[in-house]
């Protein structure tokens, strides 16, 4: 098991490295300094201000430097809002964001997970077919056409519920409906198709004969190993979650971290997006490895087997 | 035939002699099989279409490419042509789904969209597919080190998380039809190279390879006649499943305003350009594109359901 984290470890810090490269590279390959526009600054101030950032030492020194401040959790200033630091647009929008998706993490898991149970239950029945339904529509219709529609009718024909900001729970349910949605469908279809995999097996047999309610068969004997599955995409599903609320939080107008990461792209300010996209990225990769090391935990058999089974 | 093969003895004394017919001469045949034998891909074809979701995806999808194809040719409204008078119209008999803030034609726009969404799509589904089949092939095929090394490579890969990179390549790269399809493929190769790595490993020790090496066959030539003929189910349905997934990253890039540019239109684009028309009311501007996303990708979705099992031979009965 040590073993097995300790690899899961080292292909984290390695992938995690990785994009932080990346960004340096792509950065670099931007044309042009970021203080050669419109201002009109002198050869000497533009000479400082380089110095100042060192711009004028050698690559690998600010490759260095570079990895230094990823390190120190140091993303440099904002270019278009002076006044604000990388860290100060993370510190304000990234609780909002996480809100967003921590509570769509659960709408999903949940009702995923009950909704997969219950079609495998009925399997073949009209509940089943109406669920499955549900589950490709839920597929196929990308989170910000469906956050689009629900503000149509949901806020703008029948006025029930308000159509955008983060004030109050209510304002809440549009975009986490928008963002769980997909997650949910994916989530009810494995969950019943390992489910209904785990029914046919003989310790259900079994437990169907010790006269076991159904309840109990399904909520302490079948669904343990059912929702194995169910882990292994988990970290697929919060990388999709994650992006998910960039658009959400624009469409729906909420000040988390999608917001300003989508002005920064939209009026270029590269320290915003390379910083966010490093924390973003580190976010999620040290999710996968959560993820990796709690399926590891939680199945037995993958140490033996994990390389035969990939 | 037990009536035929009965040695005539006094027991069927009481048969009248008439009820007893000569055999056929040509009734050697009777061991013959009837009905002409199935390939994989006529046996496949045949339980795809008793599949009437798919069915229907996939009509859906040839319509869809015909429209995406003809549609703008048969339409009297040129794409580009800004039109100021007919600004925001409701469909109506001349504009079948209205026009837009510069009078332009949504319904003509829509089949444009439907080009290039599914050029988007297709194209990234065929880059997965080459460069997945050879790096997985190799990975599979050859084994040991080398299949180590590929595999830690595309664990490193697998976990960097794919639309921040799509979305950091193209900020630098600027967006176009080219670089969006080439940001998507940059990590996008890797589901179907453990895919068809996967596969190739349970095959290889197979004994139509083992004879194919004991003819000589080089490498390559094994894995491209020998063992990716045999992987095609999967990796077909792998691309069913990719295209879908373009589809949703170029409209979720327009979204972040890293889509194609003006005056060309994706039905992303057009979805966001749309976007600040939900609260006065001009419903058709977003709903067209929104629906023909959702549509198409519905219709890929069940399409690689239906193949999967179609497809998959342990399913057979």
């Amino acid at each position: 098991m040590l073993r097995y984290i300790a690899k899961r470890f080292l292909i984290m810090l390695v992938t995690i490295l990785i994009i932080v490269t990346l960004t340096f590279v792509l950065m670099h390959a931007i044309p042009g300094s970021p203080f050669n526009q419109e201002r009109g600054t002198s050869e000497a101030v533009q000479a400082n201000l380089e110095a100042h950032y060192h711009l004028d030492e050698p690559m690998y020194i600010q490759y260095l430097l570079y990895l230094k401040s990823i390190v120190t959790f140091d993303f440099g200033p904002s270019i278009k809002q002076p006044t604000s630091t990388v860290n100060d647009l993370l510190g304000r929008g990234f609780p909002i964001s996480l809100e967003l998706g921590l509570v769509s993490v659960i709408v999903a898991i949940i009702s995923g997970i009950l909704l997969g149970i219950i079609a495998a239950l009925r399997h073949n029945g009209i509940i089943d077919y109406a669920a499955m339904a549900i589950a490709v529509l839920g597929i196929s219709i990308p989170n910000f056409i469906l956050a689009t529609q629900l503000i149509q009718s949901f806020a703008v024909t029948w006025k029930i519920l308000p159509a955008a900001t983060w004030s109050s729970p209510k304002h809440m349910i549009l975009p986490v409906i928008a963002l769980a949605t997909g997650p949910m469908a994916i989530i009810a279809r494995l969950t019943r198709s390992s489910m209904l995999e785990v029914l046919t097996q003989d310790y259900i047999k079994m437990a169907r004969a010790k006269g076991l309610s159904p309840y109990k068969i399904v909520f302490k004997h079948a669904l343990k190993n059912a929702l194995m599955p169910v882990v292994t995409i988990l970290g697929t599903l919060l990388a999709g979650i994650l992006t998910g609320t960039f658009v959400l939080e624009k469409i729906f107008a909420i000040p988390g971290m999608g917001k300003y990461f989508v002005e920064s792209i939209n009026n270029r300010d590269y320290p915003v997006i390379m910083g966010t996209t490093v924390f973003y990225s580190a976010f999620l990769i040290i999710m996968l490895f959560l993820v990796d090391i709690a399926y590891g935990i939680l199945d037995p058999r993958i140490k033996l087997h994990k390389k035969e089974a990939e | 035939m037990s009536l035929a093969e009965k040695p005539k003895e006094p027991q069927s004394a009481g048969i009248p002699d008439e009820w007893f017919r000569p055999l056929d001469k040509n009734g050697q045949d009777a061991e013959k099989v009837s009905r002409p034998s199935l390939s994989y891909w006529s046996d496949a074809w045949q339980r795809l279409v008793k599949n009437k979701l798919a069915m229907g995806g996939l009509i859906f999808l040839i319509f869809l490419a015909l429209l995406a194809i003809f549609g703008p040719i048969f339409s009297p409204y040129s794409v580009r042509e800004i039109n100021p008078p007919n600004q925001n119209m409701a469909p109506s008999a001349e504009h079948w789904f209205g026009t837009d803030e510069l009078g332009r034609d949504v319904f003509t726009r829509t089949w444009y969209g439907a080009r290039i969404s599914l050029f988007v799509g297709l194209m990234a589904a065929l880059i997965d597919f080459f460069i997945g089949v050879v790096y997985g092939g190799i990975s599979g095929y050859k084994g040991g080190r080398a299949d180590n090394i590929m595999m830690r490579i595309i664990e490193i890969l697998y976990g960097l998380p794919y639309l921040l990179v799509v979305i950091l390549l193209l900020v630098v790269m600027g967006p176009s039809l080219a670089t969006i399809i080439v940001a998507l493929s940059v990590t996008g190769w890797v589901g179907m190279a453990r895919i068809v790595r996967g596969q190739v490993l349970q095959l290889k020790n197979h004994e139509f390879v083992l004879a194919s090496q004991s003819f000589g066959a080089k490498s390559w030539r094994i894995i491209r006649k020998n063992l990716l003929p045999n992987t095609m189910g999967p990796i077909i349905v792998q691309m069913t499943l990719t295209v879908p997934t373009a589809i949703f990253a170029e409209a979720f890039l327009s979204f972040l305003g890293l889509g194609i540019q003006a005056p060309y239109a994706s039905w992303g684009v057009m979805a966001n350009d749309a976007l600040s028309t939900i609260l006065s009311g001009d419903w058709w501007r977003l709903f067209f594109p929104a629906l023909f996303i959702s549509l198409t990708m519905f219709a890929f979705n069940v399409l690689g359901d239906g193949l999967q099992d179609a497809l998959d031979p342990k399913l057979r009965e």
